[in-house]
């Protein structure tokens, strides 16, 4: 049915060296991203964690191309971002990268099919028929491909935006809170057609979350605190992560 | 609630920016006119009380068809003998041009004049105050104003020519004079000569034409004119300089205020068209506050409270527009007082004239037109629901249904159609009311109409946007019709303008071309000369005659008769040249009865007074007061090139006494050309010669220059139509921001972002300009339809060229407009815009 997965390597999809990301400078100064080094593999479900303010979302939109970063370097694929003036990063987000976004994922004016093609309507290109049939069939659009966002349950337009994220066959999915606003029930279908896209697509998943159980979605965590990494974790259960976090809580680790 | 709407002025000043500006052009339009027109009025009647300052009483008994051709030398002595007049000085007057050293007129382009210098005896004239050399005391002698004589490098002792009738004279510089002389400040030629030079070149040796008389010391005006009007004949016109000054003044500040009238009703476009940019403004904020509107309902502010504070919030930005309008209004009056200048005559000069009326008609105006154009959407903003303020949805716009609007605006399109076809069907006076019904009805149904018409129209073209410009393009296109109310406002705006710009444009455009098929078929000359000055003569045309491969030398005289006891205008012809020259567009009978000494009449005349051919009927014409007999032997479709009735000169002037001509048409073989014209005529100042497409621009051009003056009278609407447009763009990227946000995080670089900004601003004026474009031929086309009857050869043209002009420009307006909402656009920072709720 679907064309077959890539075979699993270890490479890294992208990764992050000695990243800084400063705001403001003297009594202002604020540091979000301490010298962060991390990978993200290519064919994993990676979700990155911390309490509000830990700088997980700065970490995501510095390796996504959405901001500027103080030192360090990050890489997508072999293409170092740095180096890259704002054309040349748009282009890279447009044919390597695929977001979702909390809210607001959706251009109200297009139907659901023209949301999921539009990254590729921007570059120009057709989609491959049979991926796209494949991915809206994952989602389940199928029957509503000519609706507009506003005709769509706030559960069907996450699903739009995952399929349109995955559309172009990205290097990579960035995944923002993409359950943050939804119940339950809505936010399980959504983290499940991610965790779907990399073991039966072979695409690669990172996702910020603050939710241990949307953690237990990935195959890896990494926990997020004050800038630093502090921790990680494999094949993670919701209770082993919602543990890690609470300990990060206690006021010892909090002065650090 | 004041206090919170002028917080509210205050927070939005970014966005309600465009609004004070629409305002402030609108009252500047309407302030202007009216300071410019108490400014002029008042000019002209310091020039006029200037111009008759030295005159204490005028007497005039000038009348051309009277025997006597003026007050004799002798009644002029009688009157300086009498009780209590302390001088009189006779006065005569005419055409007299100044020859430049280059052969050129000087002056303001209008003919010059002359007159006699009438010393009294301290051997000054009053009315002219010599600031070198004197006045001119023998024939050959000429003194000029001081700006004529500057303008023209002469200085006292110079030889000067002067052009009158015939061929130009010479004359000896005797003195430079200033005067207060009303036409000469605004900017005419005023040559002097001797008094007897002067009646012998103006009238007739021994005749004024009227006299300034001074009373003696003791003596008032006004007992001064009471006493001569009881001595002297009562057709005899004795007035005051006081009265002359008023009069004078009264005629100046007529002109001033017809120009006026015209002003403000372009004025009132302009206001109108701010008006559907105001309205836009206020819902566009009531939308985007719609929360804290329903919060302030929630802690218990009444609807009125709401509507009131929206209505204060408008009446503030109207009375700041107001306040800049009033501003700018005086600016654009001292501007225009100068700059009308430059083309011909001079203003007068003096203070600018803000009266309180004008400044309590700008702030009525500015806030009034602000409130009324806010008194709906302050509506719609109180009845946004207290729940509002809680719901944790953004709340879109209201989305009310546009189908009692559509429906609506459909019955009074369709009614006003009826109605306009029905009228152009009828004909006379009532199908002019009904045309005129009928077109305020389909503007008014179109205007309601405009937000349904926006989505079909731009629907039509949204294929092209997708294949020419991609994803922006369909976008740009997506978002003109998302918020069709708006869009229908915005377009509104720039629909008006171009309503009266394109009806006027096709009406002038088809009435230039039936003048254009009407001359070419009558004017058969290769040549037309007419004079700017008075050197046009039956000399000038005999020197013509010997001109090289001149065929045909037509002469026409202007002359006038009472025929059938109707003051009539009439052409006199040489009938054999004439037959060669000019073809009249004969009705019934024929152009050769012309040499048969019968007179051809238009049918407009013929039809008003029941003339036919073969009728015979009494006339009244020349230096007698005998009643001749003319037959009628043609009527012809009246036409500007000749006047009402033709007659064979044989006819009126037997003894050719007159020797002015008026126009002269020559039939040339190949030879010749303009330049051998022009040396033909050398020595005669301010002839003119004309080719034969010069014959056309001359009587189908005037309506370019009336367009053109009308494009630019415009042009405030269309400025204002502009902001508009800035206006809803830079709303609508404002509330777009997160999708802007998240195009650009998905791939969409800068300059995509600015194209689809680019081409929404495009796309919405040229749907604009294009209704606008279409209502506007419509009206066009209903008003030729009713008038056609009075027009001969009635063709309607649509110019389409201009159409594509308009269109053109309607698209520069869209990418000029598009600029700044699509730099801030393009220059949105994605993340705050993402996450911006």
């Amino acid at each position: 049915m679907m064309s077959s997965p890539p075979p699993r390597t270890p490479t890294v999809a992208a990764r992050a060296t000695d990243l800084s990301k400063v705001y403001g400078q003297g009594d202002t100064r604020v540091v979000a991203l301490d010298r962060v080094s991390v990978g993200f593999e290519r064919s994993r479900f990676t979700a990155i964690m911390g309490p509000s303010g830990s700088g997980k979302s700065t970490l995501m939109h510095c390796v996504a191309g959405l901001d500027s970063f103080s030192s360090g370097s990050v890489h997508v694929g072999d293409v170092e971002l740095g180096a890259l003036t704002d054309r040349q990063l748009t282009r890279l987000r447009r044919d390597k990268v695929g977001f979702v976004f909390q809210a607001f994922n959706l251009l109200p004016t297009l139907t659901a099919l023209e949301n999921i093609t539009l990254p590729m309507d921007i570059a120009g290109r057709t989609a491959d028929k049979e991926w796209l049939d494949g991915v809206i069939r994952m989602v389940g659009l199928s029957g509503r491909l000519g609706h507009r966002p506003a005709q769509l349950s706030g559960g069907q337009q996450q699903r739009v935006a995952v399929a349109r994220a995955l559309a172009s066959r990205p290097e990579i999915v960035f995944g923002d809170e993409p359950t943050g606003n939804l119940d339950s029930r809505a936010g399980a279908e959504i983290l499940g057609f991610l965790r779907d896209s990399v073991r039966t697509l072979g695409q690669t998943v990172v996702m910020v979350t603050h939710d241990p159980v949307a953690a237990s979605y990935a195959d890896r965590v990494v926990f997020l605190v004050d800038g630093r990494i502090v921790d990680e974790m494999y094949e993670p259960s919701a209770d082993g992560v919602l543990e890690l976090m609470k300990s990060f809580d206690t006021p010892r680790f909090r002065a650090s | 609630m004041f206090r919170t709407a002028l917080r509210n002025v205050l927070a939005h000043k970014a966005r309600l920016l465009m609004t004070v500006l629409a305002v402030m052009l609108g009252v500047a339009f309407v302030s202007g006119t009216l300071i410019f027109n108490d400014t002029l009025s008042g000019g002209y009647r310091d020039q006029a009380a200037r111009n008759y300052a030295h005159v204490d009483v005028e007497v005039r008994s000038y009348d051309p068809s009277d025997k006597v051709p003026g007050l004799s030398g002798k009644a002029l002595d009688e009157i300086a003998r009498l009780d209590g007049v302390a001088g009189a000085a006779g006065r005569v007057g005419g055409s007299a041009g100044v020859v430049d050293r280059n052969g050129g007129l000087l002056g303001g382009g209008s003919s010059g004049m002359g007159a006699n210098f009438a010393p009294g005896k301290d051997g000054k004239d009053p009315l002219y105050v010599f600031t070198d050399g004197s006045g001119p005391t023998e024939p050959r002698q000429v003194a000029l104003d001081k700006d004529t004589a500057e303008q023209g490098g002469y200085h006292v002792g110079d030889t000067v020519r002067v052009a009158f009738r015939g061929p130009a004279k010479t004359y000896e510089l005797s003195g430079i004079f200033t005067t207060d002389d009303t036409w000469v400040a605004l900017g005419d030629s005023l040559a002097l000569f001797d008094t007897p030079t002067a009646q012998r070149l103006f009238l007739q040796p021994g005749y004024y034409e009227y006299a300034t008389v001074t009373a003696a010391p003791g003596t008032s005006n006004t007992e001064l004119a009471a006493t001569l009007r009881k001595l002297l004949p009562d057709d005899t016109d004795v007035k005051t300089g006081r009265q002359l000054a008023d009069e004078r003044a009264r005629g100046g500040a007529s002109d001033a205020s017809t120009l006026s009238a015209i002003l403000l009703a372009f004025a009132a476009v302009a206001l109108f068209v701010s008006v559907f940019l105001i309205a836009n403004t206020f819902t566009m904020l009531a939308a985007q506050r719609t929360r804290e509107l329903a919060l302030l309902r929630a802690v218990g502010a009444s609807r009125r409270q709401v509507t009131r504070s929206v209505l204060v919030e408008a009446m503030v930005v109207g009375a700041v527009g107001a306040a800049a309008g009033l501003g700018l209004g005086a600016a654009m009056a001292a501007v225009a007082r100068s700059t009308v200048g430059v083309f011909g005559t001079k203003n007068p000069d003096g203070p600018l004239v803000v009266t309180s009326s004008t400044v309590l008609v700008a702030a009525a105006v500015g806030i009034l037109v602000t409130m009324v154009a806010a008194w709906l959407p302050a509506r719609r903003a109180a009845k946004i629901p207290p729940v509002a303020a809680i719901g944790s949805a953004h709340l879109p716009a209201t989305t009310r249904s546009l189908l009692i609007r559509n429906l609506l605006g459909g019955i009074i399109t369709l009614l006003g159609a009826a109605v306009v076809v029905a009228g152009a069907g009828a004909g006379g006076s009532t199908a002019k009311g009904l045309v005129g019904l009928g077109a305020l009805l389909v503007v008014t149904g179109v205007l309601v109409l405009i937000p349904l018409l926006s989505r079909h129209v731009i629907a039509v073209v949204q294929p092209l946007l997708r294949a020419g410009f991609g994803v922006s393009g369909k976008l740009a296109g997506r978002n003109a019709v998302r918020s069709p109310r708006r869009t229908g406002a915005t377009a509104s705006a720039l629909a008006i303008g171009l309503t009266v710009v394109s009806a006027m444009t096709v009406l002038a455009t088809t009435l230039g071309q039936s003048m254009d098929r009407m001359t070419t078929d009558i004017v058969k000359a290769d040549y037309m000369v007419t004079d700017s000055g008075a050197s046009l003569d039956t000399s000038a045309a005999a020197a013509l005659r010997k001109a090289p491969g001149v065929t045909t030398v037509s002469k026409e005289q202007q002359s006038w008769m009472r025929l059938d006891g109707i003051q009539e205008d009439v052409s006199a012809v040489t009938p054999a040249d004439f037959d060669k020259t000019i073809r009249l567009p004969v009705v019934s009978g024929s152009q050769d009865t012309l040499a048969q000494g019968q007179v051809a009449v238009a049918d407009d005349e013929a039809r008003a007074h029941g003339w036919k051919v073969g009728d015979t009927l009494p006339a009244v014409y020349g230096d007698d007061d005998k009643r001749r007999k003319l037959t009628v032997g043609a009527v012809f479709e009246s036409n500007e090139v000749v006047l009402p009735v033709v007659v064979s000169a044989d006819v009126i002037d037997p003894n050719a006494t007159s020797t002015t001509l008026s126009r002269v048409y020559l039939k040339a073989e190949g030879s010749t050309n303009e330049k051998a014209l022009a040396d033909a005529l050398a020595g005669r100042p301010g002839i003119k010669i004309d080719d034969r497409q010069a014959i056309r621009d001359e009587f189908g051009g005037a309506f370019d220059t009336v367009l053109n003056v009308l494009y630019a009278l415009l042009a405030i609407s269309l400025v204002i139509a502009v902001l508009g447009v800035v206006n809803t763009l830079a709303m609508s990227v404002f509330e777009r921001q997160r999708e802007v946000g998240m195009l650009r995080a998905v791939g969409l670089d800068r300059r995509g972002v600015t194209r689809m900004i680019q081409l929404e601003s495009v796309v919405i004026s040229l749907f604009g300009a294009a209704t606008g474009i279409a209502v506007g031929t419509f009206l066009g086309w209903a008003v030729g339809e009713v008038t056609k009857a009075e027009i001969p050869r009635y063709a309607l043209v649509l110019p389409w060229g201009r159409f594509g002009i308009f269109l053109l420009s309607a698209a520069l307006v869209g990418l000029l407009a598009a600029m700044w909402p699509a730099r801030s656009a393009a220059r949105l920072n994605m993340l705050t815009a993402i996450k911006s709720e």
